[in-house]
């Protein structure tokens, strides 16, 4: 009988070849999508023409289904990538609760952010994201109440304080109506951008991210410090 | 050829040995009825290879040993006393209650009183051999019948020895109880014997053992199991008790240790050798001159007692009770005569209680009734086993017939694969589930599961289970062997199936692990880590603190099992099983530790972002 294969200790420790881009896939229920699976069968599908070392993608809830995150893993993923992508449904107007998980534990302080924390500097941060409402309904005057914009500052922010670039998000609204013609529209774009970046022709209007400096003072370093502030 | 040497008598029995057997399970009679025929082919009534077949029955009678010695190793100590109502109630029942029968019977025929006596006692006792040699080939000595015919079979061995202490006193009746103060010193040596093989097995038995393995010498270890049994079985022999109870005891004895599997393996192939002897002695000892004397009176005999032990049988079956079932095994297995009523009427024999033609004849009606035996299961296979099963059920019976094509199969269907099939049925699939415990499988279809019986480590059930056609074979079968063995089984026959497989520890893990299967689940670790959880909760610990703890614990455990896979394997011929056991648990520990103190000394953000205040 031929050796066995390696035990695979975890699904997500096994550590990915590094990526130019990489996407991040967050959707609590997959098997219900209709715009995120077409999506991630569209980069699966570039990533398996792509030459290697240019696109990776990684599907959080199947990698981490019991939310045990390898840190390790995903921070080595991040640091190879030039383009970080988040393909995610929009749910209560945020993020699925994997994707500010990974965010929690892996944007940790001093690597993502703070002192010495430069890990992520000059990175792009691409949003792609669908909503259940249509556009019209996020209006003033409609249920939504707010513009679309007005749900972006936390993912802006986010990026900025990492020093990355928050490129113009791609957007799907009224998902759930979208019908089939529209959907495939959607993922040939999405495909269509991940394998023309960087040549993308608004990325010159795209201002180069603020510099965001946590001062050392700004956050307890450790216990002691703690106490003394106490 | 009698005079020649030991080297031909040896190439004459192998020869046999090797030709009859294959050429019989090819027939599909079992081995059994292989050996016996290769017996009767050599004996002096067939060939005449051999003539002189008691001393060859004396010697392979410690194949009888050796398998007690082994079944013992099967029992722990508590499952033994667990087992002493029916040892002492049933298997009193069986042997007195056909005893008292079978001797009204021939008093009937009027029959001379003794000889009634004698010949009942010794028609009485069954064959452990082929009792346990055929639970043993079918697998089924964990089931209900295959325990209850293991105690019949021990309180025979026990009762064995006031029988043939009875015996010469027959023979003097008129002059009453003479040797009474030699009866009790008798005893008190009997039980003086056994205080020291339970005493000296349970203090000096493992540190030899462990001074013997430290030794690195396979050999000697394979040697001292031999001695082990041989010289427990010559203790017993010494005050005159049953070899094959001390062996047995020996085994009960070591039934927890850690060289358990050791001893296994080590004995296994000369147990199969001895008994096979043993079998061939038997055909050997078919005394046709007798048989053709008087063929009427022989074949009343035979079927006669047989049909006397096979009603009280059925009646403690349907009493116990067995399940329907395997009621069928169980009367035959224990219907024939057995190997101590040749002892029996040896003894008889030699102390005049009976003539020596009539010694032989019952020897003979007892070694036919043992050759009939494997020929009844073949029959009882056809024809009896499927009529029990299909009495009351639906005409479809526990055996699985009809070929299934779903898209899980689950092997095993205990504690562990009950919760796997409960939780595939609770999402609309519907598993083919087979498991080999009759009286589970009974319960289980009364609350509407489709169960099917069988043994999973055979590949043509499988096939018909549709392990061909399924996407999962779930392994949840608790022996460990069985498990290793079906998991060979459907990695070679089934490649389209992926293997998700219980382990009972790391060992069937590694065992599993190579042979291919990834997907295995030690059956302990989540629900040790789930009270792990509980016990650090309880300590103050946040719950949400305590799970990440324990699945980072659980991914670091996985990943040093991984790690340590290959460094087993080169251990593996070098040490023995248990010890190098215990050196990968204090290696995983050790390990565990640095790697503990090393996140300890790092500031702890990479790895472990648990600073709730560093978030921004």
């Amino acid at each position: 009988m031929a050796s066995p294969e390696p035990i695979v200790a975890d699904d997500a420790s096994a550590t990915p070849a590094p990526a130019e881009i990489l996407v991040i896939v967050a959707h609590p229920e997959l098997e219900h999508s209709r715009a995120n699976r077409l999506l991630l069968d569209a980069a699966r599908a570039l990533q398996a023409k792509s030459s290697p070392g240019r696109l990776a993608v990684r599907d959080l809830y199947a990698l981490y289904p019991d939310y045990l995150i390898d840190v390790g893993v995903e921070q080595a993923a991040l640091a190879a990538a030039r383009l970080v992508v988040w393909q995610q449904p929009i749910h209560w107007y945020g993020m699925p609760p994997l994707l500010k998980l990974w965010l929690d534990d892996v944007l940790a302080f001093g690597w993502a952010y703070g002192p010495d924390g430069t890990a992520l500097r000059g990175k792009d941060l691409w949003l792609v994201a669908s909503t259940g409402g249509p556009e019209d309904s996020y209006r003033p005057d409609s249920y939504n109440r707010y513009f679309f914009d007005a749900f972006m500052p936390p993912y802006e922010q986010t990026a900025a304080l990492c020093g990355m670039r928050f490129l113009p998000p791609l957007l799907l609204h009224g998902a759930h109506k979208a019908d089939e013609r529209d959907l495939a529209a959607h993922a040939e774009t999405y495909a269509q951008r991940l394998a023309d970046y960087p040549a993308w022709p608004e990325l010159e209007l795209v201002e180069d991210c603020v510099a965001c400096e946590v001062p050392p003072n700004a956050r307890p370093a450790d216990r002691d410090l703690i106490k003394e502030a106490a | 050829m009698e005079h020649g040497s030991w080297i031909t008598g040896s190439l004459v029995y192998l020869a046999a040995a090797v030709l009859a057997v294959p050429v019989a399970r090819f027939l599909g009679l079992g081995s059994i009825i292989g050996y016996l025929g290769a017996g009767i082919l050599i004996g002096p009534w067939g060939l005449k290879l051999v003539t002189r077949p008691e001393e060859m029955l004396q010697i392979a009678e410690f194949g009888v040993v050796l398998m007690l010695f082994l079944v013992g190793l099967e029992l722990e100590p508590q499952r033994l006393w667990a087992l002493r109502k029916p040892i002492f109630g049933w298997g009193s029942v069986q042997l007195f209650g056909s005893a008292l029968l079978l001797a009204l019977c021939a008093l009937a025929f009027a029959v001379d009183w003794r000889l009634a006596v004698v010949a009942a006692l010794g028609l009485a006792m069954s064959s452990t051999a082929i009792g346990l040699g055929v639970l043993a080939e079918r697998n089924m000595m964990a089931t209900t019948s295959g325990e209850s015919i293991l105690s019949v079979a021990l309180l025979q061995d026990i009762a064995a020895i006031p029988i043939l202490a009875l015996v010469p006193f027959l023979a003097v009746s008129a002059a009453g109880e003479g040797g009474d103060s030699g009866v009790w010193l008798g005893v008190a040596k009997a039980i003086g014997t056994i205080a020291v093989i339970i005493l000296g097995g349970r203090l000096l038995l493992r540190p030899a053992l462990r001074w013997i393995a430290n030794s690195n010498t396979p050999e000697i270890f394979t040697a001292a199991s031999l001695l082990l049994v041989v010289a427990t079985a010559s203790l017993m022999n010494l005050v005159g008790l049953s070899m094959a109870l001390g062996a047995f005891l020996a085994g009960v004895l070591l039934a927890e240790s850690e060289y358990r599997r050791e001893l296994e393996t080590d004995i296994e192939p000369f147990k199969g050798l001895f008994l096979g002897l043993f079998f061939i002695a038997v055909g050997m000892s078919i005394d046709f001159a007798v048989v053709i004397a008087r063929p009427l009176l022989i074949a009343a005999v035979v079927v006669g007692f047989v049909v006397v032990k096979a009603g009280v049988l059925w009646a403690m079956a349907r009493l116990m009770p067995i399940p329907r079932q395997e009621r069928a095994i169980f009367v035959i297995l224990l219907a024939q005569g057995g190997e101590f009523g040749f002892v029996v009427f040896q003894a008889a024999a030699l102390a005049g209680v009976i003539s020596a033609p009539v010694s032989s004849f019952l020897v003979a009606a007892v070694a036919i009734s043992m050759l009939l035996t494997p020929l009844l299961l073949v029959a009882a296979d056809r024809w009896w086993i499927p009529l029990l099963s299909g009495g009351k059920r639906s005409a479809a019976g526990l055996e699985l017939k009809q070929p299934q094509n779903n898209p899980v199969v689950i092997a095993g269907f205990g504690r562990y694969g009950q919760i796997v099939g409960r939780m595939l049925f609770a999402n609309g699939i519907t598993p083919t589930v087979l498991d080999h415990d009759a009286e589970a499988i009974e319960a289980l279809r009364r609350f509407g599961w489709r169960v099917y019986y069988g043994d999973a480590t055979r590949l043509d059930l499988m096939r018909t289970a549709g392990a061909d056609k399924a996407r999962v074979i779930v392994l949840a079968i608790d022996d460990i062997e069985q498990s290793v063995d079906c998991a060979r089984m459907v990695r070679e026959n089934f490649q389209n199936a992926t293997i998700v497989a219980r382990a009972r520890n790391v060992q069937h893990y590694y065992e599993l692990y190579e042979l291919g299967v990834t997907m295995i689940e030690r059956e302990t670790l989540d629900s040790a880590l789930m009270s792990a959880r509980s016990t650090l909760e309880l300590l103050g610990w946040q719950p949400h603190q305590a799970r990440n703890l324990a699945l980072r614990f659980r991914r670091h455990n996985v990943a040093q099992l991984a790690a340590l896979a290959p460094h087993r394997k080169d251990e593996a011929h070098l040490i023995a099983a248990a010890k190098q056991g215990r050196q990968q648990l204090e290696e995983l520990f050790a390990i565990e530790r640095q790697q503990a103190a090393e996140r300890q000394a790092r500031t702890g953000w990479s790895d472990v972002p648990t600073e709730a205040a560093q978030k921004p």
